[in-house]
């Protein structure tokens, strides 16, 4: 399933039970289980002797799976006070692997979100930073920026973001957009250095100096190529250049080939600029026309 | 019967986010840290990616920014913080420790999450 769709849909947690009337598991064991069940993308609570029992509750719209060595008997499946439902499950004896497959089977019974169907990749905007001047949103083709009623920039369709592209971190000019899983840094939230602003900078002007039409440049890179040998020597030479620089451009700004072959059509991506920028433009008005107000 | 699902009771205030969906975490590092927390008898709460937890704007987020202290093994300080402020919880800077798996040894980071807690965040 799809982005906005599947992330509105509960989430299948887990509690895996040590407290009174369970045995505890032994903490090699408790370690593979947990290991097996986040991997598989599921979220696991601890709850021991002590019973710090509130992240375990039903009460948030989420299903849940108690897990334990039980020492009396459990009802199979119960309704929480809030109306959440609530799964019991014995593991006495099972391998990590079987608890993952008990689990895997409850998941089957209710409608939840599939752990795992979508890799977590967005913008995080760092607003210590940012200043709202709206690049972001007039760079990236996919929706993932919005402005919200108040007039500022937010992340509002993460899912639309194309994985492992942080080109838009790449045109910011302060340095205000994160990528958390990003390689390198200061993109994955590690301290910024001077010098990290410079080099940003100093991407931002090669941008600019193509207009800030990157995609559409890059898209147009390869309907150029094809047509090279019909060109005069001049201009197959300045097609030549003006591709390395396209080439530098793509590296510089780390967009993968695999989201450069899912663009649309250069009429698509100049429409959708348009509209991009027309938005920006109007959030930086009505912010500026409140500032006016407010003054 | 576990009075676990439905008992109101003060939550795990230790955080450890797996970063299931990435290659980014040391495994050597993650897998340490929660080998240890494990054997360690503690209550805790373990998430496979507090990202998506942001993005899905997780009722667990505000729960624990709520709770004022908490200790979080993660990522990069500046990334976990600016994750729970978009979801709407912003982390109290005063009371929430956030350790760096990127960065810091599974020892230092279980050193840091298992020592009593003295109410300061980092």
């Amino acid at each position: 399933m799809s982005g906005a769709g599947a992330l509105s849909l509960p989430v299948l947690r887990v509690a895996l039970y040590e407290g009174r009337g369970a045995e505890p598991l032994d903490g090699a064991q408790r370690f593979a289980v947990m290991q097996t069940l986040l991997d598989r993308g599921y979220r696991v609570t601890r709850v021991g002797a002590g019973g710090a029992a509130a992240p375990a509750r039903a009460d948030d719209g989420n299903a849940l799976a108690v897990l334990g060595r039980f020492t009396e008997r459990q009802p199979g499946e119960a309704v929480a006070d809030s109306g959440g439902r609530v799964w019991f499950r014995d593991i006495a004896g099972a391998t990590a692997d079987g608890v993952a497959a008990v689990v895997d089977a409850i998941r089957g019974e209710c409608e939840v979100r599939e752990p795992g169907a979508w890799k977590p990749w967005f913008p995080v905007i760092d607003f210590d930073r940012c200043t709202n001047c709206m690049q972001c949103l007039s760079f990236c083709l996919f929706d993932v920026y919005g402005v919200s009623k108040g007039g500022q920039i937010q992340v509002q369709n993460h899912d639309n973001c194309k994985t492992d592209c942080p080109a838009c971190s790449r045109v910011c000019p302060e340095v205000a957009i994160l990528f958390p899983k990003y390689r390198h840094g200061p993109i994955h939230g590690g301290e910024i250095q001077a010098d990290d602003v410079r080099r940003e900078a100093m991407k931002v002007d090669i941008s600019a100096l193509l207009g800030g039409d990157i995609y559409a440049a890059l898209r147009d890179r390869s309907a150029k190529a094809k047509s090279r040998f019909s060109k005069e020597r001049d201009e197959e030479r300045a097609l030549k250049e003006r591709q390395k620089c396209l080439v530098k451009l793509q590296e510089n700004l780390d967009i993968p080939a695999e989201v450069l072959a899912s663009l649309p059509s250069l009429e698509d991506i100049q429409a959708k600029a348009e509209a991009a920028k027309a938005r920006a433009q109007a959030a930086v008005d009505a912010a500026a026309a409140a500032a006016r107000q407010e003054g | 019967m576990p009075e676990t699902p439905t008992t109101a009771a003060p939550a795990p205030n230790l955080i450890y986010c797996r970063c299931a969906y990435a290659r980014v975490v040391p495994r050597k590092v993650k897998d340490g840290v929660l080998e240890a927390l494990a054997a360690s008898g503690a209550d805790f709460d373990a998430v496979p990616d507090l990202c998506e937890m942001s993005a899905r704007r997780d009722p667990r987020l505000a729960e624990i920014a709520a709770a004022g202290g908490a200790t979080i093994a993660a990522c990069y300080p500046r990334a976990v913080r600016w994750l729970f402020s978009s979801a709407g919880a912003p982390l109290d800077g005063e009371r929430v420790t956030i350790l760096n798996m990127r960065e810091e040894t599974a020892e230092a980071v279980v050193e840091s999450m298992l020592k009593p807690n003295d109410g300061e965040g980092r």
